[in-house]
C-alpha cells in the first residue's frame, strides 16, 4: 500500500518536476567538489606510476566513464522493466534520459582507453576482449537511441526501446564472457596485457572521488534532461501552463 | 490435436507459412544465392591463395550466413503485417508466444536451413578440409536457428516502421556477436583437429535459451509496435 502510494507519488510528474529542481542544485555543486577534489588528488598530488609515468593518470577519467557505462545501462533496462510492467511515465522519462548519457560514457571510456592505448601498447586499438565488449555495449545503446526516436508516438518509442534495453541484459553476460573467451583462444603474441598492479592508496582516492562525481554528474544530467522532457511531453497540462506563468 | 488448443494453432500457422513459402518459390532462393554471392566476393576481394582462404573460411561462411539471415528476417512479419493477419493473431485467444514460434520456426525452415544445402559447396571453394564439414554443419543447424529467434525480436520490434531496415541490422547484428564467435571459433579449431565439444554446447545452450525468451519477447514487442 505504502509503495504503492510512494510510486504514485514519485511518478507524478509534477511532484517529480519540483523535487528534481530542488535536488538540482545540490547535485550539480557536490559533482563539482568531487571533480575538483579527484583532479587536483589524480593530477597533482598522485605520484607517477613506476612503470607507465605520466600516461597513467587518463584512468581517472577511463575507469569512472567504464564503470558508468555498464550503471547507466543497468538504470536503462531497471527502467525498461517498470515501463513495461507497470507502465510508468516517469520512468520512460528516465530511461529515453538515460540513453544519451550511457551512450557518451561508453564513448569516452572506448576513446581515453586508445588514446591510453597508443603509447602502452603501441597501437590505438586491439580487439581486446574488454575493447570488443565496451563496443557493443556502445552498439547496443545506438540501437536503444534509434528506436527509442524511430516511433512518432513517444511512448511506443519508449516500450519498444524497453524490451530491447531488457533483451541487451540478458545478453551482455553472453556477450561478455563470449568475447572473453575467444581473446584467449586468439591472444596475439604482439600484445601482452600488464598484470594490474594492486593500485596506492594516493592513487585510489582521487580514483574513487572521481568514480562519485561521474555518478553525480550523471545525476544532475539526468535531472536536467528528465525535466525538460517532462515540460515538452506534458506541454498540454495544466501544471505546466501553471510552471511557466510562475517565471 | 484440434485447431483450438494452442499447439494446434501454432501448428496452423506453421503449415499455413510453409505453404506460402513453397507458392513463392522464387523468394526462397534469394538467401542462398545472396550467401553464395557474398562467399564467392571473398576470394576476389581478398586473394585466391588456398592457404589464406583456408584460415578466413570459417569466417567468411560464418559472417555471410549471418547476413543471409539478416536479409530474409524483414520477411518474417512484413506481409503479415500487411494484410492485417498479424494482427488477427494479436487478438485471437491463442498465446502469442507460440504463434510466434511456428512463425519463426517456419521462417528458419525456408530461409536458414536451406543455406545448410550449399554449404558443402562453399566450404568445397574457400578449401575448407574435410573433416571440419560435419561440425561446420552442425555449427550451422544449432546457429541459425538462434539468428532467426534473436533476429525475430528486432524484426517485431521495427516491423511497424517505414524505414526500419537499417535499424534492424542495428539492433540484432550486436546480439549475434556470441553466436559468430562460438561458431566460427568451433569451425577453425575443427579444421585444426582440436576437440569442438565445447563451442557445440555453448551454441546448444544458446539454442536453448533463445527458444525459450525469445519467442515471448518477440511477442511482447509485437503488441507493443503495433499498438
Amino acid at each position: 500500500m505504502t509503495i504503492a502510494r510512494l510510486f504514485h507519488q514519485f511518478g507524478s510528474p509534477p511532484h517529480f518536476y519540483r523535487l528534481a529542481g530542488r535536488m538540482l542544485p545540490w547535485f550539480a555543486t557536490a559533482c563539482v567538489a568531487c571533480l575538483a577534489a579527484g583532479l587536483y588528488g589524480g593530477l597533482v598530488l598522485a605520484p607517477p606510476d613506476y612503470q607507465q609515468g605520466e600516461s597513467y593518470r587518463i584512468i581517472f577519467i577511463h575507469v569512472p566513464s567504464a564503470w558508468m557505462s555498464l550503471f547507466v545501462y543497468m538504470v536503462m533496462a531497471a527502467c525498461g522493466a517498470i515501463v513495461l510492467i507497470w507502465r510508468m511515465k516517469l520512468a520512460e522519462v528516465v530511461a529515453q534520459a538515460s540513453a544519451p548519457i550511457g551512450a557518451s560514457f561508453t564513448f569516452m571510456a572506448l576513446v581515453t582507453g586508445s588514446l591510453w592505448g597508443k603509447p602502452m601498447w603501441g597501437t590505438y586499438w586491439v580487439w581486446d576482449a574488454r575493447l570488443t565488449s565496451e563496443l557493443i555495449l556502445l552498439f547496443l545503446y545506438l540501437g536503444v537511441i534509434g528506436l527509442q526516436s524511430a516511433y512518432e508516438d513517444r511512448r511506443t518509442g519508449a516500450r519498444a526501446a524497453a524490451v530491447l534495453a531488457l533483451v541487451g541484459v540478458v545478453n551482455i553476460p553472453i556477450i561478455h564472457y563470449s568475447v572473453e573467451w575467444w581473446n584467449t583462444l586468439h591472444q596475439g603474441p604482439t600484445v601482452t596485457k600488464l598484470d594490474k598492479p594492486s593500485i596506492h592508496l594516493s592513487m585510489l582516492v582521487p580514483l574513487l572521488l572521481m568514480a562519485v562525481a561521474f555518478k553525480l554528474y550523471y545525476a544532475t544530467l539526468l535531472l536536467m534532461r528528465a525535466r525538460s522532457d517532462l515540460l515538452e511531453r506534458e506541454r498540454n497540462a495544466a501544471w505546466v501552463r501553471d510552471e511557466v506563468a510562475a517565471r | 490435436m484440434s485447431a483450438g488448443s494452442p499447439l494446434g494453432a501454432a501448428m496452423a500457422v506453421l503449415q499455413r507459412d510453409l505453404l506460402l513459402a513453397i507458392r513463392t518459390r522464387r523468394e526462397l532462393v534469394n538467401p542462398i544465392l545472396f550467401f553464395v554471392l557474398v562467399v564467392s566476393l571473398f576470394p576476389l576481394g581478398v586473394s585466391p591463395e588456398q592457404s589464406l582462404l583456408r584460415a578466413l573460411g570459417p569466417g567468411v561462411l560464418w559472417v555471410a550466413a549471418l547476413l543471409a539471415t539478416l536479409l530474409s528476417l524483414d520477411g518474417l512479419f512484413r506481409s503479415d503485417f500487411e494484410d492485417g493477419s498479424l494482427e488477427q493473431m494479436l487478438i485471437s485467444p491463442q498465446p502469442l508466444g507460440m504463434l510466434v514460434l511456428a512463425k519463426i520456426l517456419a521462417h528458419w525452415l525456408v530461409t536458414g536451413l536451406p543455406l545448410l544445402l550449399v554449404t558443402p559447396l562453399l566450404a568445397t571453394l574457400l578449401a575448407l578440409p574435410d573433416h571440419a564439414l560435419p561440425v561446420l554443419l552442425t555449427t550451422l543447424v544449432l546457429g541459425t536457428p538462434v539468428l532467426s529467434l534473436v533476429g525475430a525480436i528486432g524484426v517485431a520490434l521495427t516491423v511497424g516502421l517505414r524505414r526500419g531496415g537499417a535499424l534492424l541490422s542495428l539492433l540484432v547484428l550486436p546480439l549475434y556477436v556470441p553466436v559468430l564467435i562460438f561458431g566460427s571459433n568451433a569451425v577453425s579449431s575443427a579444421a585444426a583437429e582440436i576437440p569442438v565439444t565445447g563451442q557445440l554446447y555453448m551454441l546448444g545452450a544458446m539454442l536453448a535459451l533463445a527458444l525459450t525468451l525469445a519467442p515471448i519477447a518477440a511477442a511482447a514487442a509485437l503488441r507493443i509496435s503495433l499498438h
